[in-house]
């Protein structure tokens, strides 16, 4: 469906967007299959409507936001941010949505939280993948307090100015865009207030090879794979390889984030 | 089977095992190969390698199941070299594709990431064998020590089917289906060669009348 939206300054400028065809067939997303392909072929099975989030841990009320309601929080914004993957590939990708912080702001949570906790769908019936892998679901991910509130944190709704398409992780997920991939969470539906750090899925399954913080950092290298080069999905055989930039080439907005930290040892 | 039938069988293994790589050629050509082509080829010939190499390593287990197809024999070194060629281009893929041609990178690689190693490892093994793989080669080693030497083969496949779990993420199970048909290879070996000792102890005739 297509969805009215307005133009943002935290949108990036001069990026060739990724075709919608490649940021709709070549996904990762466990739930539904661990082929790049199966959440294409699969994802049809989840029902997208009804759908709500439920607001529980350190808030004031325990809440619970329907998701039409949510799309209708704040003006929808148009932002084109760079995607890296973990596994070294990248794509740029035309997101609608609105910060998460004015999300964040309706859960009126405690000045005692100190993280963000998104969990996501698990539903044997609709995901066809859960037994498919030795992961534990729901699929959880976290982000620091300071992180979930950075303005170019996107609480998302849909890419291309349409809905997300299911494989994407309708009807709503998280991107951050200057982290590895798996840290934007998927059909999301629990979002918990935490004073401490909460498990992740991919942390708990390698916790040598995926950190909590996951900041895209090409000086920091991964057990499995290089981390200063990435391949551009779209490009051709001999044209896919380009460096990758510090904080995904948000280095300026989110440094700031970390500062005094050892981004080696929070990898 | 006659010399003829032989030929033609032969023929069109050599078909089978180039046809994939032209289908790949030919995506190439035409930009058919995906959203991510270079993890495209690096699969391809990837997985290409394994099946062939394990298919290979088939040849004598099934062989033995009936004196009837001894002739499979003579597709072993055919599918051993043709495994090779898919490592070699799997090799060269990563060369040129991930490390960039760089000496430097592929050394840090193969100190530094385990599945790397064991890949290289896997295409080494192959060398040997590919070199001697020349009738010449057995005359000049002799029989035993030609066997000796190809079991490696077997090491290759394991290093290869290593590298492959490596590779992948945890919580993906790709790797499984090469992973328990090379299993099944591996034991059925020594499990045979158990019961043929056991056969030949207890009724010399029996033996007889099945190595005949």
């Amino acid at each position: 469906t297509k969805l009215s939206t307005v133009s943002s300054p935290l949108s990036g400028r001069g990026l060739t967007e990724t075709a919608y065809n490649d940021i709709t067939h070549y996904n990762n997303f466990y739930e539904f299959g661990t082929d790049k392909g199966d959440p294409s072929r699969n994802a049809w099975r989840l029902k997208t409507r009804p759908w709500t989030v439920s607001v529980e841990g350190l808030v004031k009320t325990k809440k619970t936001f329907d998701i039409d309601s949510l799309m209708k929080l704040r003006p929808l914004e148009d932002r084109i941010y760079r995607f890296r993957c973990v596994e070294a590939w990248s794509m740029v990708i035309p997101w609608v949505g609105y910060s998460l912080s004015e999300f964040i702001q309706q859960c009126d949570p405690l000045p005692s939280a100190k993280y963000v906790q998104f969990l996501s769908l698990a539903d044997p019936k609709q995901m066809p993948g859960l037994g498919e892998s030795s992961i534990q679901w729901p699929y959880s991910e976290g982000l620091r307090m300071d992180e979930a509130m950075h303005p170019l944190t996107l609480f998302t709704f849909g890419l291309y100015g349409e809905t997300l398409p299911n494989q994407d992780g309708a009807p709503v997920r998280i991107v951050v865009p200057w982290k590895y991939g798996f840290k934007s969470a998927k059909s999301i539906v629990k979002v918990r207030f935490l004073d401490k750090q909460p498990r992740t899925t991919w942390n708990d399954l390698a916790p040598d090879e995926y950190g909590f913080y996951s900041n895209v950092n090409p000086n920091v290298d991964h057990p499995r794979w290089s981390q200063k080069t990435e391949r551009v999905i779209g490009a051709s055989l001999f044209h896919q390889r380009q460096s990758t930039l510090m904080f995904n080439g948000y280095e300026d907005q989110v440094a700031g984030l970390y500062k005094g930290m050892d981004l080696r040892r929070n990898y | 089977m006659s010399n003829r039938t032989l030929k033609v069988l032969k023929i069109l293994s050599h078909l089978a095992c180039a046809a994939p790589l032209v289908w790949l050629l030919w995506l190439a050509i035409e930009n058919h190969l995906g959203p991510d082509p270079t993890h495209t080829v690096t699969f391809f010939t990837g997985k290409g390698t394994l099946r062939l190499l394990v298919l290979s390593l088939a040849v004598t287990p099934v062989r033995r199941l009936s004196p009837r197809l001894s002739w499979l024999i003579r597709f072993r070194r055919m599918l051993g070299l043709w495994a090779f060629a898919y490592g070699c281009l799997h090799l060269l893929t990563y060369i040129a594709l991930y490390a960039g041609f760089s000496v430097d990178a592929m050394l840090d690689d193969l100190s530094r990431r385990r599945f790397i190693f064991a890949g290289m490892a896997s295409w080494a093994l192959m060398v040997p064998l590919a070199l001697t793989s020349t009738a010449w080669s057995i005359r000049k080693l002799g029989g035993k020590a030609w066997n000796r030497l190809h079991r490696l083969a077997y090491l290759s496949a394991i290093a290869g089917v290593v590298h492959y779990w490596w590779g992948v993420k945890q919580g993906v199970h790709s790797p499984f289906a090469i992973t328990l048909t090379l299993a099944v290879l591996l034991i059925v070996r020594p499990l045979w060669g158990f019961f043929h000792a056991m056969g030949k102890a207890q009724s010399p005739s029996d033996a007889m009348k099945r190595t005949l």
